[in-house]
């Protein structure tokens, strides 16, 4: 333990300090030296992007994937995007019936699916939106052009940029499972363990 | 032996002199340069010059000293054209003639005829002094001619400065020639022989560095240049080969004014408990270390006011080094 009177003379000390008059000056400048030797004799935070790829954190927004088979052409992404960037062509398709003798089902199949990057303004609405997880956000960020018009991705380079997503951060220590997993156990009475 | 027929000729003696203070002048600075921008950089957690040159970005200042000559060479249509042109050579010259009293190591043999500097004058501090003064006038001329308000503001800051820091750097130089008994940079380290003298004359050499960072305009008292509030002072016209004149002569008043508080207080070429290091090294080694820690207060400190500049020169610098010439001068009778 500090006694009183060790005490009473570090306040003392502290005061003087903070008044940045006399020692308390001279402290403060000296502890300026020490801040600016110390950072200088730590490894330097900048990253050499050209020859290292950048350390991204998992949640990076660098581009939106598309996950194909997901995608059941809701429209809500094209309609809810802010500026319009999303393309969307279906057709529709007849599907045998399951059983025979029951009424033939429709169903939309996706022709084409682009966005307009030179007009998205990342602001993830359409992730938000998809209610079928069909758009991901993906860390990738290497696809400047030379021309604007070929800032207008396609479904298979959406596709390709997919697999670029990384798996979703693990779950904490005794959180509750994920939402599907539950249902899950529900459908099939099995354990999600 | 050819060597000493050769230099037994002044000409080729002088031709060789010659050579070797423009070569210092050159590399010397370029050098300072490079460790601001490596040091600055790692101070602020960053990596500094990375590319050109491959290594670590050694010939970072070669590839500057390419883009400034192939840049165009501008001067403003109000501008004084013949003060303009000139007065960066009015500011890098004064540098150099520093370089050719600057000693960095006796003569083989302790001759004290030939050693390793330009020049050895009786008046070698007074030349110092009197001559790193004349680079202000490059910067009133350059601030004046420019026609530009900004420009003419950071050279009226810039002679303010000087004649407020010359008085205790010359005060604490003097006090340092008091205690020695010669003025002859030689003389000066010659008589450090038995102990530095910083230890005597600490105020002085506190004083004589805080002077000089003042005298060349370098952060916390770069208010002349302070980009902030006026652009880049008497410069802001400057482009090409004649801005990095000014450049140049910053960084060689860096290690002119680091060679002298070397010579003056830190016991110039005389080494300390390790015995087979040369002489030279020894030099270059506190000059380098001097230059570093002018890179250092860069980093640290921000900017004083201009008031708080002339404030802090006259009413403590001032009455410190008075106080220091008065001590030094009492000790020297008494002892």
């Amino acid at each position: 333990m500090i006694s009183a009177e060790r005490l009473e003379k570090l306040r003392a000390l502290e005061r003087t300090i903070a008044s940045k008059k006399g020692i308390g000056a001279v402290y403060g400048l000296a502890k300026g030296l020490s801040v600016t030797l110390r950072t200088m004799l730590t490894p330097a935070t900048t990253q050499q992007y050209p020859h290292v790829k950048p350390d991204l954190p998992p949640r990076t927004r660098g581009i939106i994937a598309l996950k194909e088979e997901n995608c059941t052409v809701c429209m809500l992404c094209s309609r809810e995007c802010p500026d319009w960037c999303i393309y969307i062509d279906s057709h529709k398709e007849k599907v045998p019936p399951k059983t025979p003798g029951a009424r033939a089902r429709t169903r939309n199949m996706l022709d084409r699916f682009a966005i307009d990057y030179a007009l998205c303004m990342y602001c993830g609405i359409c992730v938000e939106v998809c209610p079928f997880d069909a758009l991901f956000w993906s860390p990738h960020f290497e696809y400047s052009t030379d021309d604007i018009t070929e800032l207008t991705h396609e479904m298979p380079t959406l596709g390709e940029w997919m697999k670029l997503v990384p798996p979703p951060p693990a779950l904490d220590d005794g959180a509750e499972d994920p939402k599907e997993l539950a249902a899950q156990a529900k459908d099939y009475g099995g354990g999600a363990e | 032996m050819i060597f000493n027929e050769l230099f037994a000729n002044p000409w080729i003696v002088l031709v060789f002199k010659v050579v070797a203070v423009l070569l210092v002048f050159l590399t010397a600075p370029m050098v300072v340069g490079y460790a601001e921008h490596k040091g600055l950089a790692h101070m602020q957690s960053r990596l500094g010059p990375m590319e050109a040159g491959k290594f670590h970005g050694w010939a970072q200042l070669i590839a500057d000293g390419v883009k400034f000559i192939q840049k165009e060479d501008i001067i403003p249509a109000a501008a004084d054209r013949k003060v303009f042109s000139v007065a960066p050579i009015v500011a890098l010259v004064p540098t150099i003639l520093v370089f050719l009293v600057l000693p960095f190591g006796p003569g083989p043999g302790d001759n004290p005829a030939n050693g390793i500097w330009g020049e050895n004058f009786d008046l070698g501090l007074f030349f110092v002094l009197a001559i790193s003064a004349i680079g202000v006038i490059g910067m009133l001329m350059a601030g004046w001619s420019s026609a530009n308000k900004f420009a003419l503001i950071g050279a009226i800051r810039g002679a303010a400065q000087l004649i407020a820091y010359e008085l205790p750097l010359v005060l604490a130089a003097s006090a340092v020639a008091m205690q020695a008994g010669t003025i002859s940079l030689v003389g000066i380290v010659e008589a450090q022989d038995s102990y530095w003298f910083v230890i005597p004359q600490f105020a002085g050499f506190a004083l004589f560095l805080l002077a000089s960072l003042a005298e060349l305009s370098r952060p916390p008292f770069d208010m002349p240049i302070a980009d902030s509030e006026i652009i880049f002072g008497h410069m802001t016209e400057y482009t090409g080969v004649r801005f990095a004149m000014f450049l140049l002569a910053e960084y060689a008043g860096i290690v002119a004014l680091s060679a002298v508080a070397t010579v003056l207080y830190l016991g110039g070429w005389h080494g300390l408990l390790i015995p087979f290091i040369p002489a030279p090294i020894w030099t270059l080694g506190k000059v380098g270390l001097l230059a570093f820690f002018i890179i250092w207060l860069r980093a640290t400190y921000p900017r004083l006011r201009e008031d708080q500049l002339q404030k802090m020169a006259w009413k403590y610098l001032i009455p410190i080094a008075l106080v220091n010439i008065l001590l030094t001068m009492i000790f020297k009778v008494a002892f």
